[in-house]
């Protein structure tokens, strides 16, 4: 559900960061806030545990930059990837705009992508959505690792929407910025086009 | 769940509404955020405080709260009160899920704060219907004019957004 402050002309969008355990989504976020200029970011809050897993998830406030005189400003959530944490995960996933499943391209976490893209999909259920209906993109992330899986594969596996993707390391800061921007553009575009109805 | 667009004079109301608890409250700044964690107004001593991480946090603070309810089997837990050395927070939960966040001090007590704040739910409550109302009607040029401007966005604005 996005939100327009008409009065502070502020276009607000919340896009949240899915996957499973350790793929990376904290990374992403991590990346992005060491990048990019201090005055188009707030604080990045992460509520993780004394072994820096998030243990409910993790915040970026983000401006985009103005279109017809509207700030568009982005709302980065991650969801804690770890199984048990699935009450949490709804909690966030809730009035999401967009989503970005990060999925590991690592071969021995091929069953923990799609465990955590069947979590999405039933959770996304609930709350009325569908991966169908709300904008969503795929990075696959850690494809500087030497025991990846290939990306025809991975497609095969995890896209069937056939939704934008992107191969990213984020622990390199590679694909980032390209995923973010993905996103938001799907978001912008889903936004404009309810506009229109 | 409907995009929400919040005109200038839907802010000026509830802006006001949150300067009456303030005033009232004795309190230092009054905060109305939605349930996934957006300000939608202040007032008072917002300026300085990092209202975004506030209502950010507020939010998942009252969602944690309500999944605790239902393992106890209650619809919801109306308030939460977090007690500081210096600085307490009031929230409580008010029409369409959304949260009324009250910073108050030794100025004031939270006896005090959570009589003004029963009242403001009221008042918070009746101005957002009045907002429902309108979206559902489909009445006023407010939101109308607002989602024309937004769907004349092409995408060529979109990418140059992006570019940068």
């Amino acid at each position: 559900m996005s939100f327009i402050n008409y009065a502070a002309r502020e276009i607000n969008c919340k896009l949240v960061y899915y996957g499973p355990g350790l793929c990376g989504k904290t990374t992403n976020l991590q990346q992005i806030y060491a990048r990019v200029d201090p005055a188009t970011k707030g604080k990045l809050i992460s509520l993780a545990t004394e072994s820096e897993r998030t243990l409910f998830f993790d915040f970026l406030p983000l401006d985009l930059g103005s279109i017809r005189g509207f700030k568009t400003r982005f709302h980065l959530y991650t969801v804690p990837g770890q199984v048990f944490y699935d009450a949490s995960r709804k909690l966030i996933l809730k009035g999401a705009d967009g989503i970005v499943f990060v999925a590991d391209s690592q071969v021995e976490r091929m069953e923990a992508n799609i465990e955590s893209l069947e979590n999405l999909e039933e959770n996304l259920i609930e709350q009325g959505h569908t991966l169908t209906t709300l904008p969503h993109i795929i990075q696959y992330n850690k494809r500087d690792l030497p025991n990846v899986v290939p990306v025809a594969d991975l497609q095969s596996t995890l896209n069937e929407h056939n939704t934008p993707w992107f191969e990213a390391s984020a622990a390199k800061g590679t694909g980032v910025f390209e995923t973010l921007k993905g996103a938001a553009k799907l978001i912008l575009t889903d936004l404009k086009n309810k506009m229109a109805g | 769940m409907k995009d929400l667009i919040l005109l200038a004079e839907d802010a000026e109301r509830l802006t006001g509404a949150l300067g009456r608890l303030c005033e009232e409250a004795k309190a230092r700044a009054a905060f109305l955020v939605d349930p996934n964690g957006r300000l939608l107004a202040s007032s008072g001593g917002a300026a300085n405080l990092d209202t975004t991480s506030l209502a950010s946090l507020v939010a998942g603070s009252m969602a944690a709260t309500g999944s605790l309810a239902q393992i106890l089997g209650e619809q919801g837990f109306s308030g939460l009160y977090l007690e500081g050395a210096r600085a307490h927070l009031y929230l409580a939960v008010a029409a369409e899920g959304a949260i009324l966040v009250v910073v108050f001090d030794g100025g004031s007590s939270l006896g005090l704060v959570r009589f003004r704040v029963k009242r403001a739910i009221d008042e918070v409550g009746r101005i957002l219907a009045d907002f429902a109302a309108r979206d559902q009607r489909g009445e006023g040029p407010g939101p109308a004019r607002a989602a024309t401007e937004l769907a004349e966005i092409t995408d060529e604005e979109i990418d140059n957004l992006l570019s940068s």
